[in-house]
């Protein structure tokens, strides 16, 4: 009953639109503006959960982060017997007890960030000096542009040794030459013995990459620096003691981050009464940030789709005043010997080559509109592949969809009377 | 009290069409329009008959009973011996399609298609493949005389020459019927004259033609002539 003759309807079905060129594009337009509208809707949204994602995964989706925080109960000025300095945070004591208790850990890196004024030769400039072991770099994967990295003797020896970033070489006008050259950090002086190249924008694992860093081993932070530090802000001398910023926690496989984290939380729970440190998980704040893409997505392919729901009723529309129309037709073919299904697909065919026509055009503009959104607002925006299909897929649904009634309307129209109609 | 055996008139193996004791009544709100009553015929394979009346004999619902295009209230309409009464829709479509040939007083050309289309349009609708259905249309337009106008649509063509095309698209798929109301009724009378030489040249070849008309001019190229009022026929004349 359903048979067709393929090209052939598609053929005629096309030459019928053709009769009414300007209707029928009036017609498309629904489908294209809906299906525009879903694509462009779905760029924007991809675009900005990507930026977000790909920010997120430059954390490291195998890593735990735990930063050391200022309490808040500290900042009341309770009295207190170390009311004139303020105690909290990290411990070396975790980074060795994380190192040896907790499985399924492939490296544990402790940070310690310090600000000094580096001085080499004439230039100076104040640095961030960030203490850490070698596992720092195997951790943040920079590339070495010269000499070398730290290694484990230079932790354990306290080797005065630093390596500089490429921006921070740069900025102290240093060339490849400053290799092995004396720089002064502080107090004390290290030497280079290597450079690696500066994180990317964006940040890597550390917090925020302003800074320019210099790394050091952590044991000669400690010995050198002392556990206390000053911070002098605008004329009052403020004194912490913190003996690591950071730990950064890296598990061997993705699936046991979350355990990782619940064994992690146990442990500061026990050991840090003061709630002095935040655990933050790249994995999860990623799956959050999915979980809010998809959110995001189905809320604008719901507005979009509703358009393309207007679209759907205005095809209907005019294909029910073109079964109208074109009674008598329907009539002579009826008389002639077509059977109501054939007159089905013909209008069926017509309706569906019309959005589909409508979806093809849409996709087009649907590819502009985020060219011109990122063009003018610099908002990043990525036309997922699956939306062209779906926008393709749910226009020609559309078309069967709403093509249908009228279609089927068409065919149970009695030929006599159908013949009879002016 | 009615016989145990309904009385049947023999079936004739030489006729096309057979109608029984036929009736169509139109219902109109409350009250019953009686279009055909108690009509009984038969048509022999390869006659011309014309159908004459006034309007509001039953001429047209005749024509569509013929037509298939509706069935009867009660009576058997038997065309080439099968019982129409128990076909559903797409067997009376197919019907239509092989066995039945329309000609309309307005031509009823469909407009947006061309004169070669208008005349595949039956072989379409059969599944012909389209080099066959494009070769017969050619043939039908030759022996309608309108090869060179395969391309045109019926507004660019005369009245004369749009009946001819529904004439040649009437024998696509090769009917044993054909069925014309009111040919000529569109046309002038010179043209109406080639029209009705057309339906003859058919009728030699060996249609049978079954057509409407109320100018017994027209009647007079059928070999009988039926006439109806009210529903009934009134009488059958035969001879050219």
């Amino acid at each position: 009953m359903w048979k067709t003759h393929g090209w052939r309807d598609v053929r005629l079905g096309i030459k019928d639109l053709m009769l009414h060129k300007l209707r029928s594009l009036l017609t498309m337009l629904g489908v294209i503006f809906g299906v525009a509208s879903v694509i462009a809707m779905l760029a924007v949204g991809e675009g900005a959960s990507r930026q977000a994602l790909d920010q997120i995964r430059r954390l490291g989706s195998r890593n735990i982060i735990l930063t050391s925080v200022k309490p808040v109960a500290d900042e009341g000025g309770q009295p207190n017997r170390n009311s004139f300095m303020s105690v909290y945070g990290l411990l070396e004591d975790d980074f060795l007890r994380i190192r040896e208790t907790i499985a399924w850990i492939q490296r544990v890196v402790p940070v310690r960030l310090i600000r000094k004024m580096a001085a080499l030769g004439e230039r100076s400039l104040e640095l961030r000096v960030v203490g850490t072991t070698p596992d720092w770099f195997t951790l943040v994967r920079r590339p070495v542009i010269a000499g070398r990295i730290l290694g484990p003797n230079d932790d354990d020896q306290s080797n005065m040794v630093c390596i500089l970033t490429e921006r921070g070489a740069r900025r102290l006008l240093a060339t490849k030459s400053v290799l092995g050259q004396k720089i002064r950090l502080g107090g004390s002086v290290f030497e280079v013995i290597g450079i690696v190249a500066s994180a990317e924008a964006g940040g890597a694992v550390q917090a925020p990459d302003q800074n320019v860093d210099v790394y050091i081993p952590l044991s000669a932070s400690l010995s050198r620096y002392g556990r206390r530090i000053t911070y002098r802000t605008s004329g009052t001398r403020e004194l912490e003691q913190v003996e690591l910023h950071q730990i950064l926690v890296e598990v061997t496989e993705e699936q046991y981050v979350e355990e990782v984290a619940r064994a992690l939380e146990a442990m500061l729970q026990r050991f840090h009464k003061k709630t002095d440190v935040k655990i933050s998980i790249p994995l999860t704040l990623l799956r959050q940030a999915e979980a809010t893409k998809r959110t995001f997505n189905i809320v604008l392919g719901s507005i979009a789709g509703i358009s393309l729901l207007v679209g759907g009723i205005g095809i209907m529309n005019i294909m029910l005043a073109s079964v109208t129309e074109r009674t008598r037709e329907i009539g002579i073919r009826r008389a002639i010997g077509a059977r109501r299904g054939q007159i089905v697909m013909q209008f069926l065919i017509e309706t569906v080559v019309l959005s589909g026509l409508g979806g093809v055009i849409g996709i087009g503009v649907g590819f502009l509109i985020p060219l011109a959104i990122s063009r003018l607002s610099g908002l990043p925006t990525q036309v997922p592949l699956y939306g062209l299909a779906l926008s393709f897929g749910i226009s020609v649904l559309i078309g069967i969809v709403f093509g249908l009634y009228p279609a089927i309307r068409a065919a149970n129209l009695h030929p006599i009377d159908a013949l009879r109609h002016e | 009290m009615p016989p145990l055996i309904p009385q049947q008139p023999p079936v004739d193996p030489e006729t096309i069409i057979r109608f029984e004791h036929v009736e169509k009544i139109y219902r109109m709100g409350d009250h019953e329009v009686r279009a055909l009553d108690d009509v009984s015929l038969a048509i022999s394979p390869g006659r011309f008959l014309a159908v004459m009346g006034a309007s509001g004999s039953g001429k047209s619902t005749l024509m569509n009973l013929l037509g298939c295009l509706d069935k009867p209230t009660a009576g058997r309409y038997l065309l080439e011996n099968r019982d129409v009464a128990g076909l559903d829709d797409n067997a009376l479509s197919a019907l239509r399609l092989r066995r039945i040939g329309f000609i309309f007083q307005s031509f009823n050309l469909i407009p947006q298609l061309t004169v070669r289309e208008n005349i595949e349009l039956p072989m379409f609708y059969l599944d012909r493949d389209s080099a066959t259905g494009n070769r017969r249309a050619l043939e039908l337009a030759e022996l309608v005389g309108l090869s060179d106008r395969l391309d045109h649509r019926p507004a660019q063509l005369s009245g004369g020459q749009q009946q001819r095309v529904a004439i040649a698209r009437a024998l696509a798929n090769d009917p044993v019927i054909i069925l014309a109301d009111e040919p000529t009724g569109n046309l002038d009378s010179k043209t109406g004259r080639q029209i009705m030489e057309l339906l003859v040249r058919c009728n030699a070849a060996g249609k049978t033609i079954v057509m409407v008309t109320h100018e017994s001019r027209l009647a007079a190229y059928a070999q009988a002539r039926l006439h109806m009022s009210d529903g009934r026929v009134d009488r059958v004349e035969e001879g050219a």
